[in-house]
């Protein structure tokens, strides 16, 4: 392990001035609960060794008022942290306030993934991709259970509540892509629940928007043909037939009937879209899919398996999805 | 066992002692030794003793699942269990840890035994009753237990709606009922207690000649009363969503969210002090006895007790900080919480205080609570870290909260659990342990507690959330440190468990009074007979009347 190994990192990153506050505060606080306890440590490990049973230490009552020690010992420490109180409060509150000229962010959390759409239009599932040096609003919902998202490198997080918007704006100043968390449990995969933030430079940014919308136009057109051939009504969740939904498909392991496990990439998935009767899934349910050899064109099954390959989903396991 | 709705009444009672033994007074565990005598018994220290052997048998239960816990965490990708697997472990662990063991530990055992010794009674003022609370205390088990054997529950021992009503797939309904029952339990004990440190006191026991023990199970008994009730109406509103899809909490049915939050933690915030003031209590007559010296400062750590109680009624909001609570409210929240931590801070320097110019021996169980202070004052301290609103918007609900608690409720409650065990553990059962096995195991467990728990301060402050089944591989090597410093802790506690049993049968007979300590319960002998005393104990001019009196304004002019 080199010395800037991530693993023997013991701080992490700030990428945002609030971050940079945040621990100067914890810093400071930390300073104070040294001044308050180290003394009180040290009182009882030099009493233990002083006053031993049978040393000769005078023992005589120091006669001082113990009110009054009482008393300051209650309200010195107490006064001293309300100074850490009031810089915590006014951080926060400031860090709850957003400026008007916020760049707003859609974030729709659900069992287990994020989805994120720029003001642009652009959607992202787990991944972020923004700007720095500009004020960012997240607002945020659940369309199942509580979840939290969180963002360690610019110190903040908030929950996804399912009956309300919540807020948390940041404005990052440092590129660089950092942690996505859940951080409120919710269910099976709550820890996979994440991916990644990334800042970059407006200028970078704009690219990637560009970059993000033809890709997405891409999966658009992917996505199309998956209504069109009539895979949606067999395939998303909740028809009738039961087949296996395919968000998360791309790059999972797949059980099969036959005892093998095999990973659904590009070659897998055309084979079995052409042949769906080859490679039976373990635990499948009466096979209804219809081959669909001779009648997609090669073009068009790449951009069905590219759609596919967008439609992540819950820790990106086959089995998983609903 | 059918309920005892007879509720005596408090003065004269005799519990049962078979009438043949009259002339050789035998003690309480030789009085009757068939089964029955010991299931349908309603002598409060036989009572003490059957809850001393089921929460000992829960926090097995509740350390395997952080075996099982640490085991999956060793490594980052999750390669050890399935995601659910772990799961279902972090609940079971959470769920017995805290209903099952913190919350009766102190109280149900100790405070059994030793509140009526202490304040000189025959026995608490409901025997049947008490009886009763250990009945019900194992028929919520038994749900619970059921709802692990049948598979498992995966919500986390905070049930949070609508995972727990409507989205998870386990035994939620079972765990959800034995956790309702089992509140019934804490009701009655608490109940037991207040009547009891009212009523039965004996002739001169005055409430300022009361040792802080009885203070700090006071307080406790006044939360159980308190807010007991509340958690046990959340509890039943959860099971009819989820059993009736009546609709409370879940949006889907019109209800609201964060109002579980809010009655879970109205309960849990308090429920924090039910697992700690008895502990203080513990320590508060451990210090003196070891130091040879009156406690410092008695009146403002009795008065803490009754400080913390009430206070903590007030915080519950700090748990919510990131939930959509409004600031206004997470600004009274946070204010509200640095208060609590006086009455805190009031109790550690005034046990510091009393070792102070005292004569002390560093016996097995000053040991535990000198870590226990050690442990307590950085788990309170890193509370309010977590208090202060910006640090808290980053560690909420990371490794630094379970840190934090950790160091309150295992660095803390455990170690004056086992402090007060070993203390009494002569009174409970006659004999001694072996001392230098206690106090390897005594320091043991102090350095693999640190070794397991600081480390999850610095993965919280880094950002690594909690409940997490996999986790990013930058963190493998914090982790590993702590699992390692889990195994540490286990062979701590298993040595105490080894050697207390051994002792039963080999120990030397203990006497009396073998630590030459104050308080009635040390005027009766070891183990006390089945009526505690064998003639009326004669009540000391003052509380801890130790050799070394504290200079002590305060309660002299009194
Ligand atoms: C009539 C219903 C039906 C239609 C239409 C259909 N499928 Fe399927 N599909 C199934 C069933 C049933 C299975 C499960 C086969 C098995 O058990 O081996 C399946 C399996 C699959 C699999 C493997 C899934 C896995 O979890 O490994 C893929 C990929 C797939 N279909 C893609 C498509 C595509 C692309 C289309 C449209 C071009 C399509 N399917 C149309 C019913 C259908
Ligand atoms: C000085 C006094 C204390 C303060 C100011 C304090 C503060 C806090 C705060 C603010 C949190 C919420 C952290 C978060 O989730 O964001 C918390 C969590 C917690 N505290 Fe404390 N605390 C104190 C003492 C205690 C004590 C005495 C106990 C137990 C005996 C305790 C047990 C817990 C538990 C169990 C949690 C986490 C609950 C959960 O989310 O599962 N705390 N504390
Ligand atoms: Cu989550
Ligand atoms: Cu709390």
């Amino acid at each position: 392990m080199t010395p800037d190994h991530p693993a023997l990192q013991l701080w992490p990153v700030a990428a945002s001035a609030t971050a940079v506050e945040t621990d100067q505060l914890i810093l400071a606080f930390t300073v104070l609960t040294l001044v308050l306890t180290v003394p009180v440590f040290l009182a009882i490990t030099w009493f233990a060794l002083r006053y031993r049973e049978g040393s000769d230490a005078n023992r005589e009552p120091s006669g001082i008022r113990s009110n009054l020690i009482e008393i300051s010992w209650m309200l010195v420490p107490f006064l001293l942290t309300l100074v850490f109180f009031a810089w915590g409060a006014r951080l926060f509150v400031d860090s709850r306030n957003p400026p008007p000229d916020s760049m707003v962010i859609e974030a729709v959390g659900r069992q287990w993934m994020w989805k994120f759409q720029h003001p642009t239009g652009q959607a992202e599932i787990n991944d972020l991709h923004l700007p720095i040096g500009q004020p960012i609003k997240m607002h945020i919902i659940s369309q199942d259970v509580i979840h939290a998202l969180y963002l360690p490198a610019v110190r903040m997080q908030v929950a996804a509540l399912p009956d309300r918007y919540t807020e948390m704006w940041f404005k990052a100043d440092k590129v660089g892509t950092f942690h996505l968390y859940c951080s409120e449990y919710c269910g099976t995969d709550h820890s996979v629940m994440g991916g990644k933030v990334t800042f970059m430079n407006p200028g970078d940014y704009q690219d990637w928007l560009v970059h993000a919308g033809a890709e997405q136009g891409k999966v658009a057109a992917g996505r199309a043909l998956y209504q069109a051939y009539g895979c949606a009504a067999c395939h998303e969740p909740g028809s009738p037939v039961g087949a296996p939904g395919l968000a998360g498909l791309y790059g999972s392991r797949v059980r099969l009937a036959d005892g093998r496990t095999v990973v659904a990439d590009n070659g897998w998935l055309r084979q079995k879209i052409l042949n769906p009767n080859g490679d039976r899934l373990a635990g499948g349910g009466k096979q209804v899919m219809p081959s669909f050899a001779g009648l997609i064109p090669e073009d068009e099954l790449g951009r069905l398996i590219d759609f596919i390959k967008a439609y992540p989903g819950p820790g990106q396991s086959a089995e998983a999805t609903r | 066992m059918s309920a005892s709705g007879t509720i005596e009444g408090a003065a004269g009672r005799e519990p049962h002692a078979p009438e043949a033994t009259l002339g050789r007074k035998p003690d309480y565990l030789h009085a009757e030794s068939t089964l029955r005598s010991w299931f349908l018994t309603t002598d409060h220290k036989r009572i003490a003793i059957l809850y001393l052997i089921s929460i000992t048998g829960f926090f097995v239960i509740g350390a395997l699942a952080a075996g099982v816990v640490r085991l999956a965490l060793v490594v980052p990708n999750g390669a050890i269990m399935a995601n659910d697997t772990y799961n279902k472990a972090f609940t079971i662990h959470g769920v017995v840890m805290v209903w099952f063991f913190l919350i009766p530990s102190i109280p149900a055992t100790f405070g059994n035994f030793l509140i009526p010794l202490m304040i000189g009674a025959k026995d608490l003022a409901f025997p049947k009753l008490n009886l009763t609370s250990w009945y019900v205390f194992m028929t919520g088990a038994l749900f619970t237990l059921a709802s692990v054997v049948l598979g498992g529950v995966d919500t986390g021992w905070t049930f949070y709606a609508p995972l727990s009503t409507a989205f998870s797939n386990t035994w939620v309904l079972p765990a959800l009922i034995g956790v309702t029952i089992v509140g019934f339990s804490s009701i009655l004990t608490g109940l037991n207690f207040v009547v009891t440190i009212h009523t039965m006191r004996a002739p001169g026991m005055t409430w300022f000649k009361l040792p802080i023990f009885v203070w700090t199970h006071y307080a406790t008994s006044l939360i159980f009363l308190l807010a007991t009730p509340v958690i046990t109406t959340a509890l039943i509103l959860l099971i009819a969503e989820r059993g009736f899809h009546v609709g409370v909490f879940d949006p889907a049915y019109g209800g609201d969210p964060v109002l579980f939050q809010h009655l879970f933690w109205f309960y849990s915030h308090p429920a924090v002090y039910i697992m700690v003031l008895p502990g203080m209590g513990v320590i508060s007559e451990i210090v003196p006895a070891f130091a040879r010296k009156k406690l410092f400062g008695y009146r403002f750590v009795a008065y803490a007790s009754i400080g913390l109680a009430s206070v903590t009624f007030f915080v519950w909001g700090h748990h919510m900080f990131v939930n959509g609570q409004s600031d206004l409210a997470s600004l009274v929240f946070s204010s509200l919480s640095f208060a609590v931590a006086v009455p805190s801070a009031v109790k550690v320097y005034n046990w510091t205080a009393t070792i102070h110019k005292g004569s002390l021996r560093l016996d097995t169980p000053m040991l535990y609570a000198m870590g226990y202070i050690g442990l307590f004052v950085l788990g309170g301290l890193t509370g309010l870290y977590l208090a202060t609103l910006a640090i808290n918007q980053h560690v909420h609900a990371t490794y630094f909260v379970v840190a934090h608690f950790h160091y309150i409720m295992v660095g803390g409650t455990v170690l004056a659990f086992l402090g007060g065990l070993h203390f009494w553990w002569p009174k409970f059962t006659g004999r001694m342990y072996s001392e230098p096995w206690g106090r390897v195991s005594a320091v043991l467990i102090f350095l693999g507690f640190n070794v397991t728990f600081f480390p999850q301060f610095i993965l919280g402050y880094l950002g690594m959330p909690r409940r997490y089944a996999t986790y990013p591989p930058e963190f493998q090597l914090l982790n590993v440190l702590s699992s390692a410093g889990a195994t540490i802790l286990a062979a701590g506690y298993i040595f105490p468990m080894l050697y207390l049993v051994y002792s039963l049968w080999f120990g030397r007979k203990a006497a009396a009074n073998p630590w030459d300590a104050k308080g009635l319960e040390w005027e009766t002998s070891s183990p006390p007979p089945t009526l505690n005393f064998v003639s009326p104990p004669e009540v000391p001019r003052v509380p801890y009347d130790y050799p070394i009196q504290a200079q002590e304004s305060s309660d002299q002019h009194r």
